[in-house]
């Protein structure tokens, strides 16, 4: 299982990528495996919007499960991958790059204090039985 | 009959389980409630079973009995001796919902066909794979607008002219939503306009609109405008669809509709007092993925071979749980199975020339009718199936004349508005001969004199 | 070889029923509304038989054989119920006509209303609802209501034992209730501990199946009812394993305030290859008044010379009509007729019997499945669908390897608190011969997941097709086989 160092993770299974103020959200690998082939994205946000902290972002769907991608601190939307509509296996496939799904504006940085490292993140999921 | 067992294998069975009886089987049940006496009848056997619903059966009066002339949402046509005959195979009626798709092709190509053939007749690009009946279908279009929004848009305009039961079940189905408010003015029962009149009630708070073609009255309107404003504000148009008319008239698809929804009765399925009937509902592709309940879609096995399977079924309530936007799972199978042999059967010029009879014989009856003194025909539009007939008096008084006559009268329409007391919805289909019609105004005629 | 569509089969011209000609004259048809093409099939009534005959011959069916899906009670449908909804008597009748005319219908409608009183132990009882998830809707509507018109509004919450069906939870989250997952305890029942912890004055109902989708009788039924009854929360009941308690016990006697029946699951109506279903609800004396319109009541009572005369009646405080006419009468019919020849010792009789045959299956299976909760079972089991020394078979394949047995695969990945589950319930109406035969084909498959398990990874191989891409079917979405626009 890929975990990156550089990345934020939650327990509900997303990363996070800071850059400054803004911060990049995707689903991580250990998600996608669990979902299995992912055949359907829905991005429920749009640029421009203010969503709160926990809020739902996006609808992952493969054939077997769904799941829901939130937002694990609250900020401004400026971006959504578009292109997962169409090419929904990215998340499959590369889940910590091209199947990144929103990018917003970090509302209040003390919230970061709930993600978890790269380390933790990896010890969180060996609890976890597959 | 049905419990196989002999005494001598529930010996056995109770030894390889290792308890003495049936009975030990049941210690959890709390003993201060288990085994009650039920205060049953006594079983009885095959033949006397059927004696016995033999004589509820007959102590009813049959649409073989009377003349119909009643329908309002449940029509009577005629049923090609085919369809049940096919029903009636156990490899249909015996089987469950098609989980396994390898060995439930047969169910699931005959649904997915259905499917075609709604979104065909509808002039919609998809159709589900069915609700339980014309009403829960129409609330099922409220609560797929309320999500496609988010929420966000919390009214539903609701037609008047709209079936009663499926105006009340959307309200039932909605209530548990708090923010929603359901606006049903625009039309009134005793004003019957044009459904355009909607137009000043719909505005940016508005998810659907929801109209009736032909509506409850059997009257056309064309609804091209009404699409056109409910789009201009964002929302969307649900049209409750007669599928009989659909054999002539223009489709809602193509005058703007966004979702399609309607009872499939006639479609091949007896009156039987109410049910077991079939919700049909079709949409535009955009709108797949939040159509509740099942779809079937068409794949290949391992070696490339057409197959058809369930699909897009992490919408539903055994994966979403909770997040599901309808509860719905088993649905109406064999009733969707009934109006696609129906349909394939009649076919293109078949379902054409029932909708052609059912419109001509119902004109001719309304021309009939509208000539007794006394009685007149309101509906000045044009219309299918159904018309609205003010009599001189009650119309339970003249039904209950009617009655005696052997002829069951058309639905009192003041029950439902008050406005419209002394209002008949007669029902003509292509079941009505003409002899029958005359007979029925001669009837009609003395009923004012009595 | 596939069978063609009914669109691949059209040749223009065609028609398999051809209608009189019109004996009126005609009139003007309104130009501006006509549809210009009306894109059917065309077929003969050749056509149409054996196209559906061939579709038909690719469908397993209880009339072929054992058909075990735990929860779904798929039990032998008695063909005379058949010929009894079918009568004309019944078929034949307008749901709008006056209801003198109609009395047969009413006084069947009644005495299966009383029937199901009398054998879930209610007040009241509703026919109206189409379906199992129906009811559970009327169900939550009725709590709703029963709160609302106490002015006991702070109730938002609905709890629901993890072992719970996924409709329990989206009915909920349909009328507006969030959903607080109860957890199991070691013995399969619900978690008396957590549950006092999550019973407060927000808790406005649990939903409960008893016994469970474990096949598991609750062991502290009563406690957990009244632990939710003194919080003020009601108690809902999910019928869909009644098929243990014919005779056995009442859950209104239990006090379980609401319940929806399954006509077919416990009353042999067929399931019809996806429904039609009916979903009846009883309800305990205080939310009579609640249940959706309308009643069948007796209006006027019997005489020396004259039957009692029948009626629809409006409850009082009705949460509104959730149909329109009067439920899935010809499910009813079957049902009364299944009622009647059975009586209270048949009734009985189908519920030991269908405990019977798990646990007699079970036995059979529990040195070689793993079973998580090791008790008696009611009238379903739950085992695991795989082995630690075969990591690689999973409970799918064994489902699908069970075809090539020519046996129905039970349920499988449910319920979600077991891992691998295989969810087995073989119905009172399974001889011991078609369990045996059925236990053996499970331990020959058990043999071939450690000796060959690819044969179970590739299964069916018998079928008339194979496994299925389901990816391709979710990603493509080809739900018509033909449109005008697309083709032609």
């Amino acid at each position: 299982m890929n975990t990156p160092e550089e990345l934020k993770y939650t327990n509900s299974d997303e990363w996070l990528l800071l850059d400054g103020k803004t911060a990049t959200l995707g689903v991580t690998d250990y998600a996608q495996d669990q979902l299995s082939d992912v055949v359907f994205v829905e991005i429920a946000v749009a640029p421009g919007e203010v969503v709160k902290k926990h809020a739902h972002v996006a609808t992952i769907e493969s054939v077997k499960a769904a799941a829901d991608v939130n937002i694990p601190i609250s900020g401004k939307v400026i971006e959504i991958n578009e292109s997962l509509s169409n090419t929904p296996e990215l998340v499959n496939s590369d889940p910590f790059t091209k199947a990144w799904m929103v990018k917003f504006e970090i509302a209040d940085p003390s919230e970061l204090s709930s993600l978890m490292d790269a380390k933790a993140y990896l010890d969180y999921c060996s609890t976890r039985s597959h | 009959m049905f419990i196989p067992h002999t005494p001598s294998e529930t010996e056995e069975m109770l030894k390889t389980i290792g308890v003495k009886s049936i009975a030990d089987l049941f210690a959890d049940v709390p003993q201060k409630y288990r085994f009650p006496k039920l205060n049953l009848p006594t079983g009885i056997t095959e033949m006397e079973v059927v004696g016995e619903l033999n004589e509820y059966a007959s102590s009813n009066e049959t649409v073989n009995d009377l003349l119909c002339f009643l329908g309002a949402g449940a029509y009577h046509h005629y049923i090609p001796a085919a369809v049940d005959s096919l029903l009636r195979r156990g490899e249909f009626y015996t089987a469950y919902t098609p989980y396994q798709p390898e060995i439930s092709q047969g169910t699931l190509q005959a649904i997915f066909e259905f499917q075609t053939l709604i979104a065909n007749l509808t002039g919609m690009d998809v159709s589900n794979a069915s609700h339980y009946d014309g009403a829960t279908a129409t609330a099922e279009a409220g609560v797929m607008a309320y999500h496609n929004f988010r929420g966000k848009r919390p009214k539903i305009v609701l037609s008047s002219a709209v079936h009663p039961h499926y105006r009340e079940v959307l309200c039932s189905y909605l209530c548990g939503y708090e923010n929603i408010t359901i606006e049903t003015h625009g039309e009134k029962f005793d004003l019957p306009g044009n459904p355009d009149s909607l137009v000043e009630t719909i505005d940016s708070e508005t998810a659907l609109v929801v109209v009736q073609y032909p509506d409850f009255f059997g009257r056309i309107f064309d609804l091209t405008t009404l699409a056109q404003k409910t789009h201009e504000q964002g929302a969307l148009l649900a049209v409750v669809a007669n599928p009989i008319a659909l054999g002539l008239l223009k489709t809602p698809g193509e005058m703007g509709a966004d979702i399609v929804v309607g009872e499939g009765q006639p479609l091949g399925i007896p009156l039987s007092f109410g049910g077991p009937y079939l919700g049909f509902f079709a949409t535009k592709k955009e709108f797949v993925r939040k159509i509740s309940g099942r779809l079937i879609g068409e794949t290949v096995d391992a070696t490339g071979r057409r197959g058809y399977v369930l699909t897009l079924t992490a919408r539903e309530q055994h994966i979403r749980r909770d997040k599901a936007t309808s509860n719905i799972c088993t649905n109406q199978g064999l009733l969707a199975l009934a109006a696609t042999i129906y349909l394939s059967l009649v076919g293109k010029s078949g379902l054409k020339q029932v909708a052609s009879l059912c419109y001509h014989k119902a004109h001719f009856a309304a021309n009939l009718l509208n000539a007794i003194p006394g009685f007149s025909v309101e509906t000045k539009t044009p219309f299918f199936h159904e018309f609205i007939l003010k009599c001189p008096r009650p119309v339970q008084e003249i039904n209950e004349l009617l009655l005696d006559q052997g002829i069951l009268g058309g639905y009192d329409l003041g029950k439902d508005c008050p406005e419209l007391t002394n209002h008949m919805l007669v029902a003509v289909t292509e079941m009505n001969s003409k002899e029958e019609i005359e007979y029925f105004a001669k009837v009609l005629q003395e009923a004012a004199n009595v | 070889m596939s069978e063609p569509t009914i669109y691949e089969l059209s040749s223009a011209g065609r028609t398999g029923v051809r209608f009189p000609e019109a004996d009126v004259p005609l009139s003007a048809l309104p130009s501006a509304f006509l549809r210009p093409d009306l894109p059917m099939p065309e077929l003969s009534e050749v056509d149409v038989v054996r196209h559906f005959t061939h579709l038909s011959s690719m469908n397993y069916c209880i009339d072929g054989g054992l058909y075990p899906l735990g929860s779904c009670t798929m039990k032998y449908n008695p063909k005379v119920n058949e010929e009894t909804a079918r009568m004309p008597g019944f078929a034949l009748t307008h749901p709008l006509q006056p209801e003198e005319t109609v009395q047969g219908n009413l006084a069947l409608m009644y005495d299966l209303q009383e029937h199901l009183k009398e054998i879930a132990g209610f007040a009241a009882v509703t026919l109206e609802p189409a379906a199992g998830a129906q009811g559970e809707f009327v169900g939550v509507m009725i709590i709703l209501a029963y709160h609302r018109s106490r002015n006991d509004t702070k109730r938002t919450k609905i709890l629901i034992p993890d072992s719970a069906h996924g409709t329990n939870p989206a009915t909920s989250a349909m009328s507006g209730y969030e959903v607080v997952p109860v957890p199991s305890d070691a013995r399969g029942n619900v978690d008396v501990v957590k549950l006092r912890e999550v019973c407060d004055d927000a808790v406005a109902g649990l939903m409960l199946t008893n016994p469970n989708t474990l096949g598991l009788f609750d062991e502290n039924v009563l406690e957990v009812i009244k632990i939710v009854h003194e919080a003020g929360g009601l108690v809902y009941g999910d019928g869909a394993n009644l098929n243990a308690l014919l005779g056995i016990v009442r859950p209104g006697d239990l006090g379980f305030d609401i319940m929806h029946f399954n006509l077919h699951k416990t009353f042999s109506t067929p399931h019809g290859g996806g429904g039609p279903g009916s979903g009846p609800v009883g309800v305990a004396p205080h939310l009579v008044d609640f249940l959706p319109t309308p009643l069948v009541a007796i209006i006027e009572n019997s005489t020396d010379e004259m039957p009692p005369l029948y009626g629809f009646v409006k409850p009082p405080k009705t949460i509104g009509r959730v149909k329109s006419f009067f439920g899935q009468f010809g499910m009813l019919v079957r049902a009364y007729t299944y009622i009647r020849m059975h009586g209270p010792e048949g009734l009985r009789k189908v519920s030991e019997y269908a405990v019977l045959n798990a646990n007699y299956l079970l036995s059979k299976l529990e040195k070689t499945y793993t079973l998580p909760y090791k008790r008696t079972c009611m009238h379903e089991f739950v085992v695991e669908g795989c082995w630690v020394d075969v990591p690689d078979v999973h409970a799918l394949d064994i489902a699908k390897r069970l075809m090539d047995y020519k046996f129905h695969p039970p349920t499988n990945y449910f319920p979600l608190i077991v891992h691998e589950a295989l969810m087995i319930e073989p119905t009172e109406t399974e001889s011991k011969q078609s369990l045996d035969a059925f236990a053996d084909a499970l331990l020959a498959i058990a043999k071939e997941a450690h000796t060959e398990p690819q044969l179970l990874k590739d299964a069916p191989h018998n079928t008339p097709v194979g496994r299925l891409d389901e990816i391709k079917a979710a990603k493509e979405l080809v739900l018509c086989c033909w449109q005008p626009d697309t083709d032609q």
